[in-house]
């Protein structure tokens, strides 16, 4: 064991191996990771905005499909109460027009019944003018005692 | 294992025996080279300083891919203990101690190398002597320790100026504030006590390392010397058999044991040179 000129040498490779790493080792692992850093912590800031907005959308969305939701229901809700409005008018349109073809009906059967009537009365006034006819054995003018006639028909 | 196995003695002695270009001459000899120890040296400073080269040439901001990540780990590990140890502005501290943590890491993380692979291996081709791990090597560890306190030097001066530096020697660690003749009187002491404190530092820096290394070397030596006389001769016997697979399992053991001591130790070397900077930047009044 002794002290020699490997010391010497030793001192040089390490002068020159600290040389080294201070000029080509040291700065291009630093510089790289600073910036790696850099860029994850900006990576993470990014994720974490987009999340946000995408949770302001997620909101909107759901403000949006609440919205539509209602709107449908109005939609739906005036729809029904126009249908159920339309079958009224319909049903009323429907009645009345029912009561006024029956009523058209009364009116024909009242005049049907009228006329019937009537030409019956003519008949029994012709029958009654000619049985009194024969009764009296002469005919009866007709024209003479029409009035007669007519007042005995409205009698009948 | 030869068939003419060594003692126990010619084998450790082997073991701590240094690859040198002559037979060193004494306890100080500047033109002998312990050529093993510069080679693994410059061979783990060409690993080191090609993989991080090769990291931070594809480094980017994108997705990393596995290296980059653990290059980036060790990076971003020492940086943070930088960080919080050093608060002046440097350029240099950081890749310092990047620098010496993994170096000294490997280093150290040779020692779990199979003691006798690269020596025998060496052996074979005719070298006769190799250690294989630098940081059991006195000049490697004080080369490393020299090298810091040199730089502890250099950012004092330049951090205080010379004046500054010097007097620092003389005012601490008992400052008297606004009395000067007391503290010209208590200015001896200070200077002993802060000279022995400064120079202890490269000393207790290189010895720390080289001491836990040394240890753990040593026992794995210790660990090989259980079968070195029996071989693959001793598995005739039961007691064969309980030495060669006990010393596996102290083997795997200490190896794990060891690999631990070596992180531990790079790091440790790495984080007090970037305390010493940090006290050598900063003015203690």
């Amino acid at each position: 064991m002794n002290i020699n000129l490997t010391l010497v040498i030793q001192m040089i490779v390490f002068a020159l191996l600290v040389w080294f790493t201070m000029r080509f080792v040291w700065p291009m692992i630093l510089g790289p990771l600073e910036e790696r850093s850099r860029k994850i912590a900006q990576g993470l800031a990014a994720a974490e905005k987009g999340e946000q907005s995408l949770a302001e959308a997620r909101d909107r969305v759901d403000a949006i499909v609440r919205e539509a939701r209602e709107r449908a229901n109005q939609i739906i809700d005036h729809a029904q109460h126009r249908a159920n409005e339309l079958v009224e008018q319909a049903k009323a349109a429907a009645s009345s027009e029912s009561a006024r073809i029956v009523a058209a009906a009364q009116d024909q059967i009242n005049l049907e019944a009228q006329r019937a009537r009537d030409d019956l009365r003519r008949q029994v006034a012709g029958i009654a003018v000619k049985a009194a006819g024969a009764l009296l054995g002469r005919e009866i003018d007709a024209r003479t005692h029409a009035d007669l006639l007519d007042k005995l028909a409205t009698q009948i | 294992m030869t068939s003419e196995a060594p003692s126990s003695n010619e084998y450790i002695i082997h073991h701590l025996t240094f690859l040198t270009n002559q037979s060193p001459r004494g306890v100080l000899d500047f033109s002998t080279i312990n050529l093993d120890s510069v080679f693994f040296s410059v061979l783990l400073a060409v690993v080191f300083g090609g993989l991080f080269y090769l990291a931070a040439r594809r480094a980017s901001a994108g997705v990393p891919t596995r290296f980059q990540n653990f290059v980036e780990w060790v990076v971003e590990l020492v940086d943070a203990q930088v960080n919080d140890i050093f608060h002046a502005q440097s350029r240099l501290i950081g890749p310092l101690a990047l620098t010496i943590f993994c170096w000294v890491f490997l280093f150290n993380a040779l020692d779990v190398v199979p003691l006798d692979l690269l020596p025998g291996a060496a052996g074979a081709s005719g070298i006769g002597h190799l250690r294989i791990v630098p940081s059991t090597d006195l000049n490697i560890v004080f080369g490393l320790s020299l090298t810091v306190f040199l730089l502890i030097i250099f950012y004092s001066i330049m951090m205080k100026g010379l004046v500054g530096f010097l007097a620092e020697f003389a005012l601490h660690p008992l400052r008297i504030k606004g009395r000067p003749l007391v503290q010209t009187l208590v200015a001896p002491f200070n200077i002993v006590v802060e000279l022995a404190s400064f120079l202890a530092r490269p000393v207790s820096l290189a010895l720390r390392l080289y001491g836990n290394m040394f240890a753990g070397e040593m026992v794995f030596i210790l660990i090989a010397l259980i079968t070195l006389s029996s071989g693959f001769a001793g598995l005739a016997s039961l007691g064969g058999w309980v030495g060669t697979l006990g010393s596996l399992l102290l083997g795997v053991l200490w190896s794990v044991f060891d690999l631990f001591i070596g992180f531990l130790q790079a790091f440790i070397f790495a984080i007090l040179t970037v305390v010493y900077l940090a006290g050598a930047a900063e003015h203690h009044d």
